[in-house]
């Protein structure tokens, strides 16, 4: 690994791949850092439907495997270690990682969100006994089992859906009385004989022995307690940012995401944000891979612009 | 030469239990998207481990009854095992630097 790069990629989520792909056709000096493997939470989806050019879909893992092929091909460097901060020095944005410092012109941030927790008493206790971010890993082992789905986005209905090919009943927990996932996949939830619903609920407990066995529950409107029992409990109530690591040093909302323009550009000059990291990201694979490609044009764009400065 | 070795319902005591030194078993089945994204991550562990721990890989889907003895609803789920007794047990696709660190712990239990 060298020290001095064009430009760094922090996070090889689709954001973070696409925009190696277009740097790296630009020609620029590209590292991509990753702290896990390269394909963030797409490798852990199921079935990837809505990313246009597979007209029948594409297993996550597949779609990840495939961007980190083509990431490649155009030679990004990889990188697998964890960053845990950046600062200046003057033109150089340093990157700090477990492996040492790595320096570039320009800094991509796209470090994307992970899943949130619901910070409830037995959560992390019975985290891989019974409680599961990842149905796709983890459905197999709850056959003809009652569980219970938290939350009522995209990711919710479509693991719930997915549950359904194994366990007994699906019971989706949500604290409001409208779901927030899109049509096609609320019309395939409701008519999915398996799922039951559970309006205006949360859950104040995850109880068990050793596993889990059940659920406090709720009701968000009266208050009302109830208890539903469960051997698995999959929580999707939305994402929490990665971006600690550059607290102070960028201005961000107050739930972490970075603030940018419309070419990805946070307020330090030669850093970029870019995917779910961002306020106001649509969240989707295919804008994701968008906003990668956006954020690379506008590095090509800086770094020729500090060499026109360089050579006045 | 540093890979994981395959082992099975049937090899599990011989295997992993009567092993003279440490071994990590990697609990995976192959419609398991974060287990095919851990392997690799395995390996690399396999090969600086060479000769201080065995590894070792079990398909939950071949050997339902070892992993429900251990309790696996989870995978990937990596666990170490000394003198027939598990040591450790790590839930989840993790970074190298993390796995490294519980494995080193469960070394020197």
């Amino acid at each position: 690994m060298d020290k001095q790069y064009d430009v760094i990629i922090v996070g090889a989520g689709p954001t973070g791949m696409t925009a190696a792909i277009y740097t790296g056709r630009a020609r620029l000096k590209t590292l991509l850092i990753e702290r896990m493997t390269p394909g963030g939470q797409i490798a852990t989806t199921s079935t990837v439907e809505n990313y246009p050019g597979f007209t029948q879909g594409i297993e996550g893992p597949d779609l990840s495997e495939a961007m980190e092929t083509q990431t490649k091909r155009f030679g990004a460097e990889m990188l697998s270690s964890e960053v845990h901060g950046v600062s200046l020095d003057g033109l150089d944005r340093v990157v700090h990682t477990d492996d040492g410092d790595v320096t570039a012109r320009a800094l991509i941030v796209t470090s994307g969100a992970e899943h949130a927790r619901l910070g409830v008493p037995g959560e992390l206790e019975y985290m891989g006994k019974g409680v599961s971010n990842c149905a796709v890993c983890d459905a197999a082992f709850f056959v003809d089992s009652p569980v219970a789905v938290v939350g009522g986005g995209d990711a919710a209905l479509d693991e719930g859906l997915f549950l359904t090919r194994y366990a007994s009943k699906v019971t989706l927990i949500h604290r409001r009385d409208q779901l927030r996932a899109g049509k096609i996949l609320q019309e395939r939830a409701f008519a999915e004989p398996k799922m039951e619903f559970q309006w205006d609920t949360v859950v104040e407990r995850i109880n068990g022995n050793g596993v889990v066995s059940s659920l406090s529950l709720k009701n968000a409107k009266t208050g009302a307690p109830s208890s539903l029992e469960v051997e698995g409990v999959f929580i999707y109530i939305g994402l929490t940012p990665n971006s600690n690591f550059l607290q102070g040093l960028l201005p961000m909302d107050n739930a972490g995401h970075i603030l940018v323009n419309a070419w990805m550009e946070t307020a330090v000059p030669g850093i970029f944000a870019a995917g779910d990291i961002r306020q106001q990201a649509a969240r989707q694979v295919v804008s994701a891979a968008g906003d990668g490609a956006t954020a690379a044009l506008a590095v090509r764009r800086y770094l020729q612009e500090l060499r026109a400065k360089a050579g006045e | 030469m540093g890979k994981p070795v395959e082992v099975s319902e049937i090899t599990f005591d011989d295997q992993v239990l009567k092993s003279g030194q440490p071994v990590l078993v990697d609990f995976w089945a192959p419609w398991c998207a974060p287990c095919r994204r851990l392997a690799p991550i395995v390996e690399e562990l396999a090969q600086e481990y060479e000769g201080r721990v065995t590894f070792t890989k079990l398909n939950t889907d071949e050997s339902p009854n070892v992993a429900a003895r251990y309790g696996i609803m989870s995978i990937p789920t990596i666990m170490v095992f000394k003198n027939g007794h598990p040591v450790k047990q790590v839930v989840g696709l993790r970074p190298k630097k993390d796995l490294k660190q519980q494995l080193d712990e469960a070394l020197v239990v």
